[in-house]
């Protein structure tokens, strides 16, 4: 490579720094509902992304067999739910994912949620992450970033 | 063994009334997360142990109805006050609430010439309504869950809150308060203003000869939720001080509030109510049992 080329690339690369600087950067997953927990310390808290498959693999079951909520997950592509939310839980508490679900209102919209539903499932949310292990200030980080998404999914 | 009787009254009540409910049909039910409802304070309030705060009691969501009956004992060093009584929470946005308080000096009252066990007793009826934001869910926002209400306070002893210089018997404290979840902190922090005349929470009536006119006092609060049901906390309370005869100081507590599950909690504190009619450092312990449904 040339002097020339050298330079040339430089300035490519400090022009291209600059803006991303300069522009807000865009939300990297937004269908996942909020921006990942900054640093790793959670994601570890996890157990990383097998932690995070262990929860889910307990989780997804418990909200199907779950007398409140059950109802709302018939017919529902089980396989591809807990895929999804492995994904966006790993996103969320900082981890090495890409959510690319649909968008959490657009997902949730026609299904007419209330309130119960949603505490209903932060409950057994909690309890999947008890048996994982996950220390409850850990799982209050994440919980943290779930809780907003109430103003989108819950609907009634 | 008074006090027991309290506890049992209550927790049988509480059982009873949410099979009556059950029963019934009505929509009560048990959609928050615990202890996010807070306690019910020795007012008769949601809140912590001295302070309001902006939660609305009982474990209902928006979309129902939420009761809870509750006794405290508060064990002091020259004094003892029993408070029971019940709270209901509509919708999670206004809540209700009735508490009798039963101050009883005991031995200390045959020094301060009243009679051996002489027992100021007070009613307070509670209303508060939640007007903005949400201490939950709200948790990608600095914005409180802020609520407004008032206390409807009456003492059955105005003849001897006169005679100390005492203005009135009857008394209303109106208060705003703001309760914050700090989830990924695991903090709840909550401060409240309260306009009020009373004396010794009104135990000793309301306004006097010293000042009788209202002023704000603050409660502020800080908990560390250690797990879902253990949290642990302080808080502060200041008080007017309206009666010459008798000094009245700020309360202080640190507390440790346990959910045994959604139906039953549990309230035990150090408490420091600070000097009382004339009797110093009133500290001791505080308990609290809460049946809800
Ligand atoms: C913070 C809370 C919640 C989060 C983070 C969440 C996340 C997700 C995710 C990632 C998906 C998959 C999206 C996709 O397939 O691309 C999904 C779908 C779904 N969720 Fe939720 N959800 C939440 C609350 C709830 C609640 C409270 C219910 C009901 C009790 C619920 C019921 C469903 C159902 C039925 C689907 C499947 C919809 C379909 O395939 O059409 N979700 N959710």
């Amino acid at each position: 490579m040339t002097k020339f080329h050298t330079a040339a690339l430089a300035a490519i690369a400090t022009l291209m720094a600059g803006s991303a600087l300069a522009e807000p950067q865009p939300m990297a997953n937004p269908a996942a509902g909020a921006e990942p927990i900054v640093g790793d310390a959670t994601y570890k808290a996890f157990h990383e992304k097998e932690g995070i498959s262990r929860i889910m693999a307990d989780f997804v079951p418990r909200i199907t067999t779950d007398p409140r909520i059950k109802a709302r997950f018939e017919g529902v592509n089980l396989i591809r739910l807990q895929l999804m939310l492995t994904n966006q839980v790993c996103y969320l508490t900082g981890g090495p994912c890409e959510y690319g679900g649909r968008d959490m209102k657009e997902v949730h919209a026609s299904l007419g949620l209330t309130n119960l539903d949603f505490n209903a499932l932060a409950e057994d949310l909690q309890l999947s992450m008890d048996k994982e292990g996950v220390p409850f200030t850990a799982q209050n980080q994440l919980v943290a970033k779930l809780a907003p998404m109430q103003r989108v999914i819950v609907t009634k | 063994m008074r006090r027991v009787t309290y506890f049992l009254a209550a927790l049988a009540l509480g059982a009873s009334a949410s099979a009556a409910a059950q029963a019934a049909d009505l929509p009560f039910e048990s959609g928050k997360l615990l202890l996010t409802g807070g306690v019910t304070n020795v007012e008769g309030v949601g809140g912590g142990g001295l302070a309001n705060w902006a939660t609305i009691t009982g474990y209902e969501t928006r979309d129902a109805i939420g009761a809870n009956v509750h006794a405290t004992y508060v064990g002091l060093k020259d004094y003892d006050l029993r408070t029971y009584g019940v709270g209901v929470g509509f919708y999670d946005r206004v809540e209700l609430s009735y508490a009798r308080q039963e101050f009883d000096t005991g031995s200390t009252g045959a020094k301060l010439g009243l009679g051996r066990g002489f027992t100021f007793n007070q009613d307070i009826v509670g209303v508060k309504v939640k007007v903005a934001g949400d201490a939950v869910y709200d948790q990608d926002r600095w914005l409180p869950q802020i609520a407004v209400g008032a206390e409807f306070k009456s003492n059955d002893k105005g003849a001897i809150i006169h005679a100390v210089g005492g203005k009135k018997d009857t008394g209303v404290d109106y208060y705003v308060s703001a309760t914050k979840l700090v989830l990924d902190k695991s903090l709840l922090l909550n401060g409240t203003v309260r306009m009020t005349k009373a004396n010794q929470y009104g135990l000793l009536g309301f306004g006097g000869d010293k000042h009788d006119d209202y002023r704000p006092q603050f409660e502020g609060s800080a908990a560390y939720l250690i797990s879902k049901r253990l949290a642990v906390g302080a808080e502060v309370r200041t008080k007017p001080d309206n009666l010459g005869f008798a000094k009245e100081t700020r309360a202080f507590d640190v507390f440790g509030a346990y959910a045994v599950n959604k139906n039953l909690s549990m309230t035990l504190a150090y408490v420091d109510l600070g000097d009382i009619a004339t009797f110093k450092d009133q500290r001791g312990v505080y308990l609290s049992l809460q049946a809800g449904f």
